[in-house]
């Protein structure tokens, strides 16, 4: 793919992050996932040092705050979520602000905060440093099944592809005067979804053929092979060792 | 609903993800059957080669109607989950197939979703979603007449039981390995109250598009495939049933798959569920001893003011539902070593069987 298909999460940079091979990052951001999942709640100090490990990889990457920030906002939901925790959760009782709360709802609301943002934070990094078509490469060498990661690249390949057409469709029901206001016009709009199935799978079809015609017999070949050298390995697993010192220093203090 | 990292904690986290592992290799050897038998029969017998584009431009539709707003009122809307109607449109296993690449690629670009909660995601949103849609849809289609109505009827009521049926069993996760000792009864009250009135707009939405599309392309429906009329010409005015074309049919394999699915089913409930009743009562004494010491240790953590007071409870109903959890990952490794095993000694076999000409599309 060009410069031009990039898409819109990635951030295009040199920067050392941006060197390393994809599967190293998807190992070391799902084996650092991993770690801060599994650190106990209690130790705080624990995960100021994951957010600071992350704020030295985004400095190495040259992410900007406000970028990563925005991004953090897919997570809204979970806040949300995470806030009526401590009014619901049973267990001992607190004061707060004349508000009472529940001592495990309340550390039950940090774990859920802690532990997504810096999940979400993570993957945010990751996928702003590497590519589309260099995470799929990623994940078929970390061992996916290739049909599988042969899907996720004709979903991503044609996703923007299906929601242009989807695009289309709104814009020429609009320009024919139609507003969906109300449960009146699902009628409407479930028609366009049905129609949008059938030239999704119709160009399915067409693909398939296309290719086909030009030699496809089940699997891609892969041109350019991702290798990673002992040393680009050591750098990208440096971020999820030190969490897993953390991490263990959380469980024995 | 994308459950984030440290919702679930790790162990089970790891077992949903072997159940989605599990599932998702099931759906790729299922998904080839379903996607390449239908324009050539040949196609089916040499493996996939027709599942990737097809299956991806599924999934990129999922992924876009998953965009489409539905205005509900005052403002406010919702959107399709559309498991059900992949399920219904594609066959249940090309269905798992899309949600689960769908659900990745979520996790992995948007950050919607935790990377480790993946497995929870893919579990309850991509398989129970389409697999209750696709039984229900079956059962119903099989018993109601043979119309057009009657598919729209049953999609309706699939799409309405599926996403309840992924609440629950969230709910069921979220019991077993949840990080927040929120009652579970309040946790099951507000997931499936909130996805039952959620259910009823994926039901009209999903009943509305499979009707649009049964009306234009009926061939295209997976679960309304068996109901196409013989084709009958008019011979001197009188109607007259065409001779039969050999029909393609699927494969024999068909029963043995649906007794390893409900084999699966059985196991995982039977470990999952009942291994939890089972050990449950037996413990009932030893409750009471605990419950007793149990006030002691909450005494004296009162006086220690640590919020690891409530960990001596915690404990408790850890150890009570250790042996479901057990149970479940006992099942899912069993299933992945077997798996891994029967594909291993398949393949070899249809290696010697087949010559050149299977094309490495089939390499796992």
């Amino acid at each position: 793919m060009g410069a031009g298909h990039a898409h819109r999460l990635y951030r295009h940079g040199h920067s050392p992050v941006h060197a390393l091979p994809p599967h190293t990052k998807l190992a070391a951001v799902l084996a650092f996932v991993v770690v801060v999942v599994s650190t106990p709640r209690e130790a705080m100090w624990a995960f100021a040092v994951y957010a600071g490990l992350l704020a030295l990889v985004a400095y190495a990457a040259r992410v900007p705050a406000g970028f990563l920030l925005k991004r953090l906002l897919i997570e809204v939901p979970f806040v949300a979520f995470a806030v009526l925790l401590p009014f619901v959760a049973e267990g001992e009782r607190v004061d707060v602000l004349g508000l009472s709360l529940s001592v495990n709802g309340l550390w039950g609301a940090w774990n859920v905060l802690a532990k997504g943002t810096l999940g979400v934070a993570a993957s945010v990094l990751l996928a702003s440093t590497t590519e589309l078509r260099e995470l799929l490469l990623g994940l078929q060498r970390l061992r996916l099944p290739p049909l599988l990661v042969q899907i996720a690249s004709f979903m991503v390949r044609y996703g923007d592809v299906i929601t242009d057409e989807m695009r289309r469709m709104r814009i020429a029901r609009e320009s024919r005067g139609f507003e969906a206001r109300g449960m009146r016009h699902w009628g409407v709009l479930a028609k366009s979804a049905g129609a949008l199935f059938i030239r999704s799978y119709e160009r399915g079809e067409r693909v398939h053929l296309a290719m086909v015609s030009r030699g496809y017999a089940g699997s891609m070949p892969v041109i350019d092979e991702a290798t990673a050298s002992r040393a680009q390995w050591s750098y990208a697993l440096a971020l999820p060792s030190a969490a897993l010192v953390v991490c263990l220093l959380g469980w024995t203090l | 609903m994308h459950a984030p990292d440290g919702f679930i904690d790790a162990p089970v986290s790891a077992a949903a993800g072997l159940v989605a592992a599990g599932a998702v290799a099931v759906s790729l050897r299922g998904a080839r059957r379903e996607l390449g038998g239908t324009s050539r029969p040949s196609a089916a017998v040499s493996g996939g080669e027709r599942t990737a584009p097809l299956a991806g431009l599924v999934a990129a539709f999922i992924f876009a109607v998953q965009m489409l707003n539905f205005p509900v009122a005052a403002g406010t809307s919702g959107h399709l989950l559309g498991g059900a109607l992949a399920a219904i449109l594609v066959g249940p296993y090309t269905g798992v197939l899309c949600v689960s690449v769908v659900l990745l690629m979520q996790a992995v670009l948007f950050a919607d979703g935790g990377l480790t909660a993946l497995g929870v995601n893919i579990t309850d949103m991509a398989i129970v979603t389409t697999v209750v849609a696709y039984a229900l849809f079956r059962g119903l289609v099989k018993v109601l007449p043979r119309t057009r109505r009657s598919v729209t009827a049953a999609s309706f009521v699939a799409a309405l039981v599926s996403v309840p049926a992924s609440a629950v069993v969230f709910t069921l996760l979220y019991a077993i390995g949840g990080t927040t000792d929120v009652s579970i009864g309040r946790v099951a009250t507000a997931m499936v109250g909130v996805h039952v009135l959620i259910g009823i707009g994926e039901a009209v939405i999903t009943a509305l598009t499979v009707g649009a599309v049964v009306a234009v392309r009926p061939d295209l429906v997976y679960g309304a495939r068996g109901l196409q009329r013989k084709l009958r010409l008019r011979v001197n005015g009188e109607l007259v049933d065409a001779p039969d074309s050999p029909e393609p049919v699927p494969a024999a394999a068909r029963s043995h798959r649906k007794v390893w699915i409900t084999g699966l089913a059985a196991s995982l409930v039977l470990a999952g569920f009942v291994s939890f009743y089972a050990s449950a009562n037996p413990d009932g004494l030893e409750k009471v001893a605990t419950d007793q010491g149990m006030d002691e240790k909450a005494e004296e953590h009162a006086i220690s003011d640590s919020p690891l007071a409530d960990y001596g409870v915690k404990d408790v109903d850890d150890a009570r539902l250790s042996g479901g959890l057990a149970g479940v990952i006992g099942v899912g490794v069993t299933v992945v070593a077997g798996t891994g095993v029967f594909w291993a000694v398949r393949r070899r076999r249809s290696e010697d069987t087949d010559d050149a000409t299977s094309p490495s599309g089939t390499s796992v």
